[in-house]
């Protein structure tokens, strides 16, 4: 575009883009008001949870407030030997005034998802500390229980000092800031988290595998068939929509347990001996089949409409040019249809990494998700901020695969119908 | 060449795709080596079908195609080696025009030189040169259209087919491809069945033409002889412009015959398909056959109104009431000789019987 174009006016002599503009502002003002319900609503809904996700996951303002003497005595603690008697008897302070206010409990939980063993020595502590003798607190504490000797509590303490902090995200990864500041990685036998962030990206991979492969014939069927027929396929594969998600999963379970039909038949058939049925539940292989299964109208209906729209001619004009039927559709029918495979697949990819309900019943110990966990510390440890911060992690994640999926293939190519 | 063999012979070909109609019925056609051969005939009348037969993506239900005297129907599309240009073009959106033109060498696993070599030919024949590197998007429909028959024809097809290529485009584009076409066939002897359902493309284009009607080819002959000579009222009136007179055959001697008409009134014609006295006709006359002020030596002379006068610019049609024909229409040159031409007033109007073809009474 040239700098120097020039200005044109209207007849009336007002500047034709002035004049535009206000003419559009009306219509666009309309159109604020038609989206104005639905915007407020995601706002609501689906903005704000996750601004209170994102604060919910740094916040530790509650351990911070518990112990305030506590950690201003620490500052001067340099963390390598035990802590000196002004640090203890700061937290002996902060401790009787939690009593009063009955939030002691609050504070051995969060110490304990610091690091286990606090719950018992701080219900221990409370008992004990009714009978304290002033002065000394150091050795009063220490006599309660052999963990309050222990250095490495001390540090545990010491850690939840700031207001504000990215450990939870840490600890998602199997990982924490030592006392010395670098992060490391915790033992070997407690590493659970990343174990489960690569099963889970390794069974939505899979299971978004087998829906495209089991999608794509389907979808050409259903793309080339005549109408009657078409219509009556594309039901079957809309039924699983109508029917609840929960049922669809109960109905996995009476298939696949080892008493189950499938099994039963794999005996009657003399395939599988009767004392050998196989173990297709509660473990990865229920989690893949029935998540295949589940998630398949996801990938069939993006790639039923990109089909939809190739030509037949296109095909025939492969073949007339010579080419064998594979190499018609490996080389014309194929890359046309990749718009669709994305979208599909993003789609599967997207949907299986946040799966939660069908892993949960079909999954057993092996076949769990890392949404698993997260429902696991909302519900029964009740530690939300590191729930939040997983869940944060795999609004992350999906955003990043969303990102070089755009960077790859475009997010305009993707063709939902 | 010897055309006493015919290069692509239809013998007795039905195809019925529900089993209950005949789309084709009973196909008899013999194309010679190097012709340009079209199949002209309304919408539905299973043109498609023939040349779908033919290319090997429909099986004919009955009968069998030769090809260079080989039955054809167990060979598999892509080994017919047959040329075809869509009506929609059919270009791969994917590929470039390069890669859509190397397409068919490339499956003939011919070496990259010579696919280079191969689709630059191509490419100047049509006049895309230095269009190798775009996408079939960024071309316009004539230029989407040229791409298509260079396609078809890189391979070195003996035979190419096209179904309607010039459909989508207007009317000064269709005109120039039509020539564009013409000349490429010309150029290279490649044979060329053209399927269209424009009757002056067909007339512009072809050797021969075969003029389709439900499902059945009613006449088989040179776009001249077509237009001139047509067999029956079907393709007179398929065919350019069409004066009818619907009567019965009062007296037949000659290779005369005179037709008493329905509205009154009896004329001298030509007997084509009319055999005895009493037959039921049509006759059939082109508009510049018929002359105002005519000669003393025509055998048909009569007097008719002017209804109306529609300008053409270098013609005029002029509408008449002749003998109770309200739709007789007549070409006048455009010239200042004749003033009487208006509304309301009678002209003399005559032809020879010659050219007053009687045929079938069956109308479309
Ligand atoms: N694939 C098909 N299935 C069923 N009927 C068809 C099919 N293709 C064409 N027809 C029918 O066959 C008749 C001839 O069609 P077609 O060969 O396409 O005619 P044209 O090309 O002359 O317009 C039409 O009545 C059409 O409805
Ligand atoms: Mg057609």
């Amino acid at each position: 575009m040239s700098s120097e174009t020039q200005q044109i006016l209207t007849t009336d002599g007002i500047p034709l883009e002035v004049s535009l503009k206000k003419v559009e502002r009306r219509n666009k003002f309309k159109a604020f008001l038609l989206v104005a319900p639905l915007l407020f609503f995601l706002l609501i809904v689906y903005i704000s949870p996750i601004i209170g996700m994102l604060f919910n996951s740094v916040d530790d303002r509650m351990v911070t407030n518990a112990l305030p003497k506590t950690f201003v005595a620490m500052e001067k603690w340099d963390g390598k030997e035990l802590p000196s008697e002004e640090v203890f008897e700061a937290f002996y302070i902060d401790f009787q005034k939690l009593i009063e206010e009955e939030k002691e409990g609050k504070l051995s939980t969060q110490l304990n998802y610091e690091k286990n063993g606090f719950k018992s020595i701080i219900k221990k502590l409370r008992r004990k500390s009714k009978s304290f003798e002033e002065g000394n607190y150091k050795e009063q504490i220490m006599a309660v229980h052999e963990r309050w000797s222990d250095v490495e509590y001390w540090r545990a303490i010491k850690r939840r000092a700031p207001s504000y902090s990215y450990s939870k995200y840490l600890k998602g990864v199997d990982m924490y800031q030592n006392q010395e500041g670098k992060f490391v990685q915790v033992e070997e036998d407690r590493r659970i988290y990343k174990k489960l962030w690569v099963r889970t990206l390794k069974i939505a991979f899979y299971v978004t595998l087998f829906c495209f492969l089991m999608a794509y014939p389907i979808a050409h069927l259903l793309a080339t068939l005549p109408m009657k027929y078409s219509n009556l396929l594309m039901i079957c594969v809309l039924l699983p929509f109508w029917t609840s998600l929960l049922v669809r999963t109960a109905s996995w379970m009476i298939l696949l347990q080892q008493q189950g039909v499938v099994n039963d038949f794999l005996v009657w058939i003399g395939l599988v001996a009767d004392d050998e049925r196989l173990v297709m539940m509660y473990n990865e292989t229920g989690t893949y089949i029935a998540m295949t299964q589940i998630l398949l109208p996801f990938m069939v209906l993006p790639l039923y409409s990109v089909m939809k729209t190739i030509s037949p001619s296109l095909v025939r004009a492969g073949k007339s040019l010579g080419g064998t039927p594979f190499t018609t559709f490996w080389k014309v029918y194929f890359p046309l249809t990749i718009p669709g495979i994305g979208a599909g697949s993003l789609l599967v990819f997207i949907l299986a990494i946040g799966y939660y309900i069908t892993p949960e019943l079909v999954g057993g110990a092996s076949g769990t998700l890392i949404s698993n966990m997260i429902a696991y510390h909302m519900k029964y440890t009740l530690d939300w901020s590191f729930a939040s911060a997983m869940g944060l992690m795999l609004l992350a994640g999906v955003l990043a695969i969303y990102w070089v999926y755009n960077k790859l293939v475009g997010i305009d190519n993707i063709k939902l119908g | 060449m010897t055309s006493s063999k015919s290069f692509v012979k239809f013998d007795k070909v039905d195809k019925s795709y529900d089993g209950k109609v005949l789309v084709v019925k009973d196909l008899n056609l013999d194309i010679n080596e190097g012709e340009f051969i079209t199949m002209l005939g309304p919408s539905g009348s299973g043109k498609t079908t023939c040349l779908m037969m033919l290319a090997g993506f429909e099986t004919p239900t009955n009968g069998e195609i030769y090809l260079d005297s080989k039955p054809i129907s167990r060979i598999p599309p892509h080994k017919r080696g047959i040329g075809m240009v869509f009506q929609n073009y059919a270009l791969f959106p994917h590929l470039t025009v390069y890669e859509n033109l190397a397409f068919p060498l490339k499956v003939r696993k011919l070496s990259k030189n010579d696919i280079d070599k191969k689709v630059d030919k191509a490419l100047s024949m049509v006049s895309l040169s230095g269009f190798e590197k775009r996408m079939p998007n960024q071309l316009s429909g004539g230029q989407q259209q040229r791409v298509a028959v260079a396609r078809s024809l890189v391979f070195d097809p003996q035979l190419v087919l096209m179904d309607e290529p010039l459909g989508a485009l207007d009317k000064n584009l269709r005109e120039s491809m039509q020539y564009e076409i013409k000349h490429i066939h010309e150029n290279i002897g490649v044979t060329v069945v053209y399927v269209t359902h424009d009757q002056s493309e067909a007339l512009t284009m072809s050797s021969r033409i075969a003029v389709f009607n439900d499902g059945k080819v009613q006449q088989l002959s040179t776009p001249d002889k077509l237009y001139e000579e047509p067999v029956n009222s079907f393709v007179a009136e398929f065919i350019g412009e069409n004066n009818t007179f619907a009567g019965e055959v009062t007296d037949i001697s000659g290779g005369k015959c005179k037709v008493k008409l329905d509205t009154g009134g009896e004329i001298i014609s030509n007997p084509i398909s009319v055999k005895s006295k009493g037959e039921k006709t049509k006759v059939s006359l082109r508009p510049e056959r018929a002359i105002i002020d005519p000669e003393d030596k025509m055998d048909n002379k009569y007097k008719g109104k002017i209804e109306e006068i529609i300008y053409h610019g270098d013609h005029a049609r002029v509408r008449l009431n002749l003998l109770g024909n309200k739709e007789f229409i007549l070409k006048i040159p455009n010239s200042s000789a004749r003033m009487d031409i208006k509304r309301g007033n009678e002209i003399k109007v005559g032809w020879n019987s010659h050219d007053a073809r009687a045929l079938d009474p069956k109308s479309i």
